[in-house]
């Protein structure tokens, strides 16, 4: 590259004076994290001092600089590269259709995110009103396709304290304990205190861990009334235990929503969700989508031993074939498959679609998923698993 | 001793190269940083693109001991970091006891001597100047592990309560890798360089095969990277990595082939594809369409 390159790039005000080469690229780090990258200030500094110890006057240099110390994930590359080409090189066209992530669609999703929450709401919740068990109950077992709005608000209380956890199993991590083997270390550590001599035994015993627990869900078109509790199912599953959770969604391309779900207040979260999720109300390639998770995280060691929860109607558009081989792949890498399918809670539900007949073989629980109750047996179900 | 410097990426990937690890300008750039920003290296990047293997070239041109910490789920910090010799403990407290007019006090503070700790890999990097310190796999350690280990690399330094702290003079050079089987937690990243590893290209490639084996000939050099390239591209459940593109053409060499072809391919192909599925694919679509072009 030539040199004095930077020179060049597109300022949006033609007319303002050259900036220096901090402000130049204090903007490219302020427009990655507009292109949603994971850009904080004390990487913002990492760059600054990368750039500097390489040579500011050659183009690749401030290109590795940025990317070794803004990026943090594969995912981050392609908006990367994107973000770098439109802002040094003012490829603007490159800034819109490279960009891995699309402008979000509006979340056509009626969650009732800025409805105020009035005080009359708070106050029902607590009131034992003879009325109010039966309206919950019936709400309980109301299709989430017919809810109102009213109905929805009450629900995401609900859907707030369900926290569906995954069973533990036993990891490999020692604990102190009382009970299990002896723990030759400690044991020795306090025979010193009493100068060698063994007076007491310690105990050690196997940390009891929740087990992984990953959801993928369809956010195609046909699901579109059901996007929005499972969302709140599956912030609630994050908020119960962040780590061992995994929260996807699919519909023409596989997102990870996992960070955003992180949020703790479920309307921020799920708004934030919405807004990562490029693909809402398109068309379901199930095998395709399922295929880019194994490849690019289950085989990995995400769906490994742990408890996969697909919520789809299991309307494939793709070939019903390759969505059964990944249905297999999936089955022998996971502790338990679980499949929850909206319309599997309608009265004379058949699973004749391709997709299902494809699927069925390798789930392990075929569900209902079209109510709150139906959401609530869920969970108990991936306790029990 | 201090760490070797290099002027620039291009001075290091000479260097690299010098040892027979071929690093394109990202690579080069990337450990460049490290060592001039004395910054962990976060390396990701798919089984067998050669994440390890820059540990071990980079231990070699800076003149410094490698030390390797393989990470496995349940890892903790006695076996990463260091542990005390409860053996000999006792063994010099018996031999103490016997000394009529022994100092209970001096006994005790002898035990925690730094004659009985027991270094791992951890401190073992610490108290080695120049070192390189190679964290592999830290994606199968669980995240305890690694909250643990942001205190490591933050400080170069460890506190051992009974000894006080111990701290590195010269910062080993850290490289962590990982397959990426589950996301590693951005307070450790933020603290390292990030670089994805992707599968060479052909020259580097067909360069690389010719270094590690220079009895293989050029061309069969060739015809095993871009059969590889191919295959690589062909939706597998585990796309052959650089070290099974050696060891293919290891194997070829070895069963005496100097041409691939269908048959020798069909043979051999054990040692590109590691699944059965992957295998039957490809005899499948066709070797002779692999082996073309």
């Amino acid at each position: 590259m030539t040199s004095g390159w930077m020179l060049h790039y597109v300022d949006k005000e033609a007319s303002a004076p050259a900036r220096g080469v901090d402000e130049t690229l204090l903007g490219f780090a302020r427009m990655l994290r507009v292109a949603g990258v994971d850009v904080t200030p004390d990487r913002t500094m990492s760059m600054l001092q990368a750039v500097e110890a390489l040579d500011v006057l050659r183009q690749d240099d401030v290109y590795w600089a940025g990317r070794l110390t803004l990026c943090s994930s594969p995912d981050d590359l392609p908006k990367y590269d994107a973000g770098f080409a439109a802002y040094f090189e003012g490829k603007e066209a490159v800034k819109r259709a490279g960009m891995a992530v699309e402008q979000p669609r509006p979340m056509h999703l009626p969650v009732g995110i800025d409805a105020p929450q009035g005080a009359e709401q708070e106050e029902s919740d607590d009131d034992p009103i003879p009325g109010q068990a039966t309206a919950q109950e019936v709400l309980r077992h109301k299709d989430f396709a017919d809810l109102s709005e009213a109905d929805r608000q009450a629900l995401k209380r609900m859907f707030e304290l369900l926290a569906p956890a995954a069973a533990s199993r036993r990891s490999r991590r020692y604990r102190d304990s009382h009970t299990g083997i002896t723990d030759p270390h400690r044991s020795i550590r306090a025979a010193m205190r009493t100068g060698g001599e063994l007076t007491r035994l310690q105990w050690r015993d196997r940390r009891v861990r929740p087990r992984k627990l990953v959801i993928i869900g369809d956010v195609s078109g046909s699901m579109a009334p059901y996007s929005d509790a499972l969302l709140r199912f599956a912030h609630a599953a994050v908020r119960r235990n962040p780590v061992s959770t995994e929260v996807f969604t699919l519909g023409t391309r596989l997102t990870r929503v996992t960070r955003e779900l992180r949020l703790r207040n479920s309307d921020k979260a799920l708004r934030a969700a919405g807004q990562a999720i490029p693909d809402w109300s398109g068309g379901t390639q199930l095998g395709e989508m399922l295929r880019a998770f194994l490849d690019r995280w289950g085989q990995r060691g995400t769906a490994r031993r742990a408890i996969v929860v697909i919520f789809s109607d299991g309307w494939e558009r793709g070939d019903p074939a390759l969505l059964g081989e990944q249905m297999k792949r999936l089955h022998r890498l996971a502790h338990k498959v679980i499949w929850a399918n909206p319309h599997k809670g309608h009265a004379g539900y058949e699973p004749l679609t391709a997709g299902i007949v494809a699927a069925l073989p390798s789930i392990d629980e075929f569900v209902a998923g079209h109510s709150f109750d139906s959401y609530a047996k869920l969970a108990r179900l991936i306790a029990d698993a | 001793m201090s760490m070797k410097q290099y002027d620039d990426p291009q001075a290091l990937a000479d260097a690299l190269d010098s040892t027979d690890y071929i690093a394109d300008e990202g690579l080069a750039t990337a450990a460049f940083l490290a060592l001039r920003m004395g910054r962990p290296l976060f390396l990701e990047g798919d089984a067998g693109v050669g994440k390890t293997a820059l540990a071990q070239a980079l231990a070699q041109v800076l003149d410094a001991e490698l030390i390797r910490l393989q990470c496995y789920e349940g890892i903790d910090a006695s076996q990463a970091l260091y542990d005390w010799d409860f053996a000999r403990q006792m063994l010099h407290l018996r031999a103490a006891e016997s000394v009529a007019d022994a100092d209970r006090a001096e006994i005790e503070q002898e035990l925690y001597d730094r004659r009985f700790l027991i270094a791992r890999p951890l401190l073992k990097a610490l108290e080695t100047s120049p070192s390189v310190l190679l964290i592999d796999e830290l994606d199968r350690a669980d995240d305890e592990f690694e909250a643990f280990l942001l205190e490591v690399l933050a400080e170069s330094a460890v506190t051992i309560p009974e000894l006080g702290t111990i701290k590195a003079t010269t910062p080993p050079l850290t490289v962590i890798t990982s397959n990426r089987t589950r996301e590693v937690h951005d307070a450790l990243k933020r603290r390292c360089l990030y670089h994805w590893v992707a599968h060479p290209s052909f020259d580097r490639e067909v360069e690389i095969i010719r270094r590690r084996l220079p009895e293989v000939s050029e061309s069969l050099s060739r015809q095993v990277a871009a059969a590889v390239g191919r295959l690589r591209a062909a939706d597998l459940l585990k796309p052959p990595g650089v070290a099974e593109a050696i060891d293919w053409a290891q194997a070829l060499h070895l069963l005496g082939v100097r041409e691939l072809t269908p048959e020798s391919a069909a043979r051999s192909l054990g040692a590109v594809l590691k699944y059965r599925e992957d295998a039957e694919r490809v005899v499948a679509n066709d070797l002779d369409k692999l082996l073309a072009g």
